[in-house]
Formats: structure tokens, C-alpha cells, sequence
């Protein structure tokens, strides 16, 4: 299976090239100007260090929304709630008297299985009906999950330990929080992992054959369905650790956990342009960074207005290139 | 058509074997009735999604809380001034939406209902802020059912008049096919954005309704994303496509929260949460078409037999 899978083309085909080179023309001179202001101003640093961790957080969901949207072309909108109900159970196995990490552990797996559950009970019956069909399972699903962890927990506000104590690091003259260098350690070891699941490791062949040539690789033997499922087992668990690693940054635990970090990876995904999980991550962190030092330096933009900017900033890019920063300009056959 | 006609006389009689408490919540189905036809309109016929119109319901809200404190504007002069700002809104979104389709368009829509909110919590001085907007004047459940319910109406024949004729025959060649469209001569820009202004322009006139619904006050809270999704669901369950069905997405979205709460076993809000969750994914797996495709499978099943 192994061999033929291998012979699937996996190139993305009737579509121009994805990163063009005004793109990364673009975000070199970010970063420049980004190590510019690092280095000669101290604040202007420690709100750079502040954004990445924040960015982390909607990167790891920002991925998990293109890992689903990459198999079905569908946008989930409950990944959010689904993060934020692995964390209540986190917070339940820590009650219980597990130690932070065991839980983190328990929580991922737990996630894994509640993402595959979902996607065979309610998703996959009407995966094949009609996009929008699929949409509103995923909202109905938010508004389930809600009501649930609401029902069970209620809506007071709980305090979790904080995985990686308050200590704060001083080098020269900009403190960094131990918390976000954590935060964003434990992203990066997250992306690393699922790109070499995806790249190296036969599991992640037969997903990318299932989500790219789903009738080539069913051909070929790959159990189309079984990898879907285990897509958004994957989704899950990357969701969860996105609230896990949110949780801190809000110092209390509550419903509305991820509620706005949701909008933040929505947009995140869709300036990476949604196909590509490069794109999620470079997004999810540029968004982080900008909101921050726009939230710094632009006084107008007040805590109201950060919402609206970042998605005035995320239409702006959606004018200028419609499919985001890495998407690919698809051409249709008539 | 029987049906239709039948319904109209249903719901003229209804108010007078209610309560005003149940008048009130049969205004509010009338003002998702509204809603869910200007949403169907852009999903269902021109084939645009739209996750944000609970950002035109807000709009249209504000504007009648607002003319109404400042210049004591009779209410039915305000609803038609939502309904000519929110046409006006709706061809400014229309215009930048013609770039974007499908899953982006549906998400640059989203943060619409997402924005539109925190603008009074900016601009507080004009907008009342979180403490939101009161009207100069409040009206009664009948007078809400009344009002509602004639303008619903109003809206049905207007939407079947326009679906009817050749604009609408333009919205779904576009929805069904953009190149055979253009090249039968459609120009799409124009159809697109204003299949945009017209659904935008409904939804404003049930914002309006919806802010007398709550005793005349505009609040940001009341007009969250949630509430846009709402509207999306109801069109859902209502069925995209088809005006048949619309009755039976507003009865749905606006009354079944009550219901459930008067069930003992749900009780709480919350409870209440999980019973239209869990509904909402049930309609979507039995009925992926919602209510307007019930007839015809009936029908289909029927012959079978």
C-alpha cells in the first residue's frame, strides 16, 4: 500500500504556485524591521516576546482549523469549544489529583477520542449532503458543548495551576515570562511532531492522500474515512493544546475561554490562506506580534477595537490577495 | 398557495387567543420570519453565504433606538430608515464581497458580526455604550405581534415579487453557475451586491423589531454572534432555496427556547443550550435540505408506496 500510495501525486494540481515572491519579500522585511525595533527599543522587544506566545496559541488553533478544513473544505466552528471543554477536563483530572503534566498528557488523548468520535457520529453522515449542512452541525455542536461544560461546571470562573510558575527572566533590560517562553516551546514541539507525523510516517501519507486525492487513494487501498477520522482526533488534540496553553495567558478558567481566540485563529488561518498549515502558523504569530504592538503604539486602537482591526487588517489582505498570504489561486474547470 | 393563504389567516387570528406573554413571543418568531427571508435571499438564491447578519440587525436596532431618543420619531418611520440604511450597508459589504467566495467570504462576513458590536462600546458618547440605547417610547406585545407580523407579510410578497421575476431568475443563475451567467448576459457584480443590499435591508427591519422586542432597548450583548447564528440556522432549518419552509425556521429558532425551558427535566438555560444543540444537529442528519425538502420527499415517499 505503502509503495502505491507513494506514486499518488500529492502536488496540488490546477493551481498556480502558492508563496509568491512579493510575499516573502513581505514578511522579510517584518521580520528585519521586527529584530530592528527588538533590538533598539526594550519595550518594543518585550511586546514582540508577548505577541509570539499569544500568536502560538492561535497558530495551534489556526492549524487545527486548516488540518480540517484541508480533508472536507469545511470550517469548524466548534474547535474553540472543543479546546475549551479539554481543558475543563484538565481541570477535573487536576481536582481529582493529577499532577499538571499527567493531566496535560490524559487530556490530549482524551481529545484525540472525542475529535474521532465526533467526526463518526455527526459529521460524517452528512459529509457528502452540502458544506452548509456541515457548517451548522459544527455550530450546533458549538452551542452543544457549551451548554454541556456550562451544565456540568458552571459558569463561575476556576483557577487551574499555572504549568510553568510566574518566574520572569531579565536579559538585558527586557523581562520575558517564563509563561510565554513555555507557551511558545510547547507550539513549536507540537507543530514539529504533526509535520513529521504528516511527512514521514505512513499514518500521515495515507492522510494527506486521503485529504488530497480522496478517490486515488481509496484506489490504492488507503481507508479514506478511517483517515478523515483521524484527522480530527488530530484537530482535537492540537485544539487542546491551544487551550491548554490559553488557559494561563487568561489567568482563570471559564466558558468563554476560547471564544475569542476562535476569531483570532479564524482569522489567522484565512491571512495564511486556510490550505496551508505553514501559512496558519506564520499567520497565527504575525497576528499575535501586530495586535500587540499595534495595542502598544496606536492609541486610538483601545481594547474595543482590537477585534475589528485585526479582521480590517485580515479584509485588507483578502482584497489585495483573495485566497491569504499562502494560498494558492485556484483555477476551476467550467 | 393554499398554504400561504391559510398561514396569513392562522396568524391573524392567533393574537386573539394568546396571552400578551405569548404574543410577545410569537413577535419575536415574526421577527426571525423576517431575518431568515433576507438570509435566504443571499444563501439560498444568489448563492452568497453570510455568517454576519446579525451585524445588519444591530444596525437596523441602533438606528431605530436611536432616532427614536433623539428625535422621537414615530417607530414604523424608523423601521423603514433601517430598512433604506441597512439596503445602503449591504451594498457597501456587497461591494468588497465580490472578491471573496465561499469559506472566506462566509468568515470576512463573520467578523462583521464580530466588529459591528464593539462600535457602540467605542463611540460610546452617541452609541449609550454598554449600557446600550432606550427609545423614546416602548409598545405593547399586540401592538409588536401587529406591526411584526404585517411587516413580515409585506416582506413574503415583496421577496416572492423579486425571486418571481428577472432579478431573481439572475440570482440563481448566478448561484447555480457564475461563467453561464456572464455569458448569458447577467452582469454579476450589480445582481451580487444587490442580492446583498436586499437581504441586508430585511435583516435591518427585524433588527428594528427586534430592539422593540426588548422594550425598546439597543444593547451590544443582545446583538452577539449568536445571534447571527441563529439567523443561519434558522435558514438551514427553514431550507435554502425555497420561501416554502421560512415559517418553520423562525417558529424553530424563536419559540423553541422557551419551550424547552418550561420542560422540568431541562430547566435551567443551560439545559436549554444542550436541547437546541442537540436538535439542531438531529434536523441537519434527518433532513440535510430542512423544511422546504419535507414535501417533497413526502411526496416521493407517497409514490413509492
Amino acid at each position: 500500500m505503502v509503495e502505491l500510495a507513494r506514486r499518488i501525486d500529492l502536488r496540488p494540481h490546477r493551481t498556480y504556485a502558492g508563496v509568491s515572491l512579493p510575499v516573502i519579500l513581505g514578511l522579510f522585511a517584518a521580520c528585519v524591521f521586527l529584530a530592528g525595533g527588538c533590538l533598539s527599543s526594550g519595550i518594543f522587544a518585550q511586546q514582540t516576546v508577548a505577541g509570539l506566545a499569544q500568536g502560538a496559541v492561535y497558530a495551534s488553533l489556526a492549524l487545527a482549523l486548516v488540518l480540517i478544513y484541508r480533508a472536507t473544505e469545511v470550517i469548524n466552528f466548534a474547535q474553540g469549544e472543543m479546546a475549551m471543554a479539554s481543558v475543563y477536563i484538565a481541570y477535573q483530572l487536576i481536582q481529582w489529583g493529577f499532577s499538571y503534566w499527567e493531566a496535560f498528557v490524559v487530556t490530549l488523548a482524551v481529545a484525540f477520542v472525542l475529535g474521532v468520535v465526533i467526526q463518526v457520529a455527526v459529521i460524517r453522515p452528512v459529509q457528502h449532503t452540502s458544506v452548509i449542512a456541515v457548517v451548522i452541525v459544527t455550530v450546533g455542536l458549538f452551542i452543544l458543548i457549551d451548554g454541556l461544560v456550562n451544565w456540568k461546571w458552571g459558569g463561575a470562573i476556576r483557577f487551574m495551576p499555572a504549568p510553568f510558575g510566574q518566574k520572569v527572566y531579565h536579559a538585558g533590560g527586557v523581562a520575558f515570562a517564563r509563561q510565554d517562553l513555555g507557551t511558545m516551546a510547547v507550539t513549536v514541539v507540537s507543530v514539529v511532531l504533526l509535520w513529521f507525523l504528516f511527512q514521514f510516517t505512513k499514518l500521515g501519507l495515507g492522510m494527506r492522500a486521503a485529504a488530497l486525492r480522496p478517490a486515488a487513494a481509496t484506489l490504492v487501498g488507503v481507508r479514506v474515512e478511517v483517515m478523515l477520522a483521524i484527522g480530527w482526533g488530530l484537530a482535537a488534540v492540537l485544539g487542546a493544546v491551544a487551550g491548554l496553553m490559553a488557559e494561563p495567558a487568561q489567568f482563570v478558567l471559564q466558558p468563554t475561554l476560547m471564544q475569542s481566540v476562535l476569531l483570532y485563529a479564524f482569522a489567522a488561518a484565512v491571512l495564511g490562506g486556510l490550505e496551508s498549515p505553514a501559512g496558519a502558523v506564520v499567520g497565527g504569530l504575525a497576528l499575535g506580534v501586530f495586535l500587540n504592538l499595534v495595542g502598544q503604539y496606536v492609541h486610538f486602537i483601545t481594547s474595543e477595537l482590537r477585534q475589528p482591526f485585526a479582521f480590517a487588517v485580515l479584509l485588507a489582505v483578502l482584497l489585495v490577495k483573495p485566497t491569504g498570504l499562502f494560498g494558492r489561486s485556484r483555477v476551476r474547470k467550467v | 398557495m393554499g398554504a400561504v393563504a391559510g398561514t396569513a389567516v392562522v396568524l391573524a387570528l392567533l393574537p386573539f387567543a394568546l396571552s400578551g406573554y405569548h404574543q410577545a413571543l410569537a413577535a419575536k418568531a415574526g421577527t426571525f420570519f423576517i431575518a431568515i427571508l433576507g438570509l435566504n435571499i443571499l444563501i439560498g438564491y444568489s448563492g452568497q453565504i453570510s455568517i454576519g447578519h446579525g451585524a445588519f440587525m444591530a444596525i437596523g436596532g441602533y438606528t431605530t433606538a436611536v432616532l427614536s431618543r433623539d428625535h422621537h420619531t414615530n417607530l414604523v418611520l424608523t423601521m423603514l430608515a433601517a430598512f433604506a440604511i441597512c439596503f445602503v450597508c449591504g451594498l457597501l459589504v456587497g461591494l468588497p464581497a465580490l472578491r471573496l467566495s465561499g469559506v472566506y467570504l462566509a468568515l470576512a462576513t463573520f467578523a462583521l458580526a464580530v466588529s459591528v458590536p464593539q462600535f457602540p462600546l467605542k463611540f460610546s458618547k452617541y452609541l449609550g455604550g454598554s449600557g446600550g440605547v432606550q427609545s423614546a417610547r416602548t409598545v405593547s406585545p399586540l401592538w409588536l405581534y401587529g406591526v411584526g407580523w404585517s411587516a413580515a407579510a409585506i416582506l413574503f410578497v415583496l421577496a416572492w415579487l423579486i425571486l418571481r421575476g428577472r432579478t431573481g431568475r439572475a440570482f440563481r443563475a448566478i448561484r447555480d453557475s457564475e461563467v453561464a451567467a456572464t455569458s448569458s448576459g447577467v452582469e454579476l457584480p450589480v445582481y451580487k451586491t444587490l442580492a446583498f443590499g436586499i437581504s441586508a435591508a430585511f435583516a435591518g427591519v427585524a433588527g428594528s423589531l427586534f430592539v422593540l422586542g426588548t422594550n425598546g432597548f439597543a444593547q451590544p450583548s443582545e446583538f452577539g454572534v449568536i445571534l447571527s447564528l441563529q439567523i443561519l440556522i434558522g435558514a438551514a432549518v427553514a431550507g435554502l432555496g425555497s420561501l416554502g419552509g421560512v415559517i418553520v425556521g423562525a417558529v424553530f429558532v424563536g419559540l423553541l427556547p422557551e419551550i424547552s425551558s418550561s420542560v422540568p427535566l431541562i430547566g435551567s438555560s443551560h439545559g436549554q443550550d444542550v436541547v437546541f444543540g442537540l436538535l439542531v444537529i438531529l434536523i441537519m442528519l434527518l433532513l440535510p435540505t430542512g423544511a422546504a425538502g419535507l414535501v417533497p420527499r413526502l411526496r416521493r415517499l407517497r409514490a413509492r408506496a
